[in-house]
């Protein structure tokens, strides 16, 4: 019999979000910030997973993780869009030189 | 300890070594390519969790989707002759303060709750209830996450291409 609890999974989870959360507020260049809400999204999506399968055991947790897949990626995308926009207008992608607000 | 024990802490360690690497380089390309191993460890805890289409989801849209497209913009953005000091960072006795403190109380929450668990059943497919849900309770988000994947596509067409048009200018 497998000792792997739901405790496990929720300490895994709680250090990836803590880990997420301190690339998203070291870190300077775009993609890395996007790197760690990433990590966060995942960990959320851990955290649903594990409820799900040591709690009732209903399929909700995974139609709700397919949701926080799919909304994820959308935001890949329109972040990625915007860090490349920036670096057309800005030169650069560090996002604490981006500080004018136009021109 | 079983064989599925030592599997699991395994892909544990795995997982959280390659994200910390991914927080803790200084070389963005390094971090996106160690972020691969984290995608895959959350897709095999996805696995040990009995959630296999969630798994294959998983590295279908993140490693195949997400990390391919975080490539291209940090190949296209960065100086690649400077990416040895491309990932810079600042900040970093309070990004460290809140994360730990993050982390100690997630981390005493996790552990120290008593969870109101059951016994977990016998692994079996979840790709047919899944559909079910999807198409029947769920069915209003599902149609809703269609309307906002339109939207996204369009919009970062709109996002890139308005960048491009003012600096030609």
């Amino acid at each position: 019999m497998s000792t792997i609890g739901l405790q496990h999974y929720l300490f895994i989870s709680a250090l990836l979000f803590s880990l997420g959360i301190v690339c998203v507020l070291t870190r300077r260049h775009a993609v890395a910030i996007l790197i760690g809400i990433e990590l966060i999204l995942n960990s959320a999506s851990l955290n649903m997973i594990a409820f799900s399968r040591f709690g009732q055991g209903n399929i909700q947790g995974s139609v709700f993780v397919l949701f926080i897949i799919v909304l994820a990626a959308a935001e890949a995308v329109v972040a990625l869009a915007m860090i490349l926009a920036l670096q057309k207008r800005m030169k650069t992608i560090e996002v604490d030189k981006t500080n004018s607000l136009k021109g | 300890m079983t064989l599925v024990d030592l599997i699991f802490y395994l892909v544990a360690v795995i997982t959280v070594a390659s994200a910390a690497y991914a927080v803790f380089t200084r070389n963005i390309v390094r971090a996106v390519f160690s972020l691969l191993g984290t995608f895959l460890g959350v897709a095999a805890l996805y696995g040990f969790l009995s959630a296999d289409f969630i798994a294959v989801i998983q590295i279908l849209v993140y490693v195949g989707g997400i990390l391919v497209l975080m490539l291209f913009a940090v190949m296209l953005t960065s100086n690649i002759e400077t990416t040895s000091s491309s990932n810079r960072s600042g900040g970093w006795f309070l990004g460290l303060l809140a994360g730990t403190s993050i982390l100690i109380i997630l981390g005493t929450l996790a552990l120290k709750t008593p969870w109101k668990q059951t016994e977990p059943s016998a692994y079996s497919p979840t790709t047919a209830s899944l559909g079910h849900e999807l198409l029947g309770g769920a069915l209003l988000p599902f149609e809703l996450l269609s309307i906002v994947l339109l939207g996204v596509v369009i919009g970062g067409v709109v996002i890139a291409r308005f960048g491009r048009k003012e600096s030609d200018t």
